[in-house]
């Protein structure tokens, strides 16, 4: 590798839908080119570009296996793109378990104990 | 905290943020919690700052404005105005950060118009979906980014959770 990939490449390779695509199926298991050309229907060569993207920002790891390649996620790889998601997340989901507690309380004030 | 009551955040597009959270009360209580100031004082600060003041004037048009003190007592507000309004059901609102660093001017065409649902779910429950619409990707970007260092050791730990899912699954 001639350059560490940057957080941005990492965005940009996961921002096109369908290398999200490959990375769901790939996340599942290791897969060869042509299972993934089968299961999205894209042509091989459309393929191919994606997962040579995938793996310039270290996003997806190939090995050889006899005569075929075999591509998996790199979870370690992703990690910016989780930091970057699951902070806003946390945030969202802090205020909600607050919010849980709130309701807990509005609900014995009695506000609303008929039946539904 | 269970996992189906855990907040899903996901990008529909590139300028959007969708969240969506189920909650165990009727909707009426959660819409409730949600436009009364003295109670969305209590739950939207999370455990980062102290509510300095949480100002809703719930009317199209009317003016909203939430603010909390950090630790290090810096204030953190956002704004908006409200653009649709049905009880229990929909709020259409701009939010704006006050501390975004951009010229005072652009605040407001960076307004993001968050529209908040408030579906029944099953057995009393309510599913409450927010849809940030962003005016661009940048903005959406830098509002995933923003700060919130409070809280970056648990999403660490969060952070931990999802890479060992990505990288070992089911």
């Amino acid at each position: 590798m001639s350059r560490m990939p940057t957080t941005a490449d990492a965005f940009n390779a996961v921002a096109e839908p369908r290398r999200r695509q490959i990375l769901d199926l790939l996340a599942e298991r290791e897969r060869p080119v042509n299972e993934i050309v089968g299961l999205t229907g894209l042509g091989q060569p459309q393929v191919s570009k994606h997962l040579r993207v995938l793996r310039e920002v270290g996003a997806v790891r190939a090995r050889e296996q006899g005569r075929q390649r075999l591509y998996r996620v790199d979870g370690e790889a992703l990690r910016p793109v989780f930091d970057w998601v699951s902070r806003y997340q946390h945030l969202w989901e802090e205020r909600f378990e607050r919010l849980d507690d709130v309701l807990e309380d509005l609900k014995k004030d009695g506000g609303d104990d008929d039946e539904r | 905290m269970s996992d189906e009551k855990r907040a899903k955040l996901t990008l529909p597009a590139e300028d959007q943020i969708l969240i969506t959270r189920e909650f165990d009360a009727p909707r009426n209580l959660v819409y409730k919690a949600w436009t009364t100031p003295e109670l969305v004082a209590r739950w939207w600060t999370a455990r980062r700052g102290t509510a300095k003041g949480m100002e809703i004037d719930l009317r199209v048009g009317g003016r909203w404005r939430y603010a909390m003190e950090m630790p290090d007592g810096q204030e953190v507000a956002f704004h908006g105005e409200y653009r649709e309004i049905v009880a229990n059901e929909r709020i259409v609102s701009t939010e704006v950060f006050e501390g975004a660093p951009l010229p005072p001017e652009e605040l407001e065409p960076n307004a993001t118009v968050n529209t908040i649902t408030f579906a029944e779910g099953e057995g009393g429950r309510t599913v409450v979906t927010m849809l940030i619409q962003c005016p661009s990707p940048e903005v959406r970007e830098a509002i995933l980014a923003s700060g919130m260092e409070d809280g970056l050791q648990d999403a660490l730990d969060l952070l931990e959770e999802v890479a060992r899912e990505i990288s070992h699954p089911r």
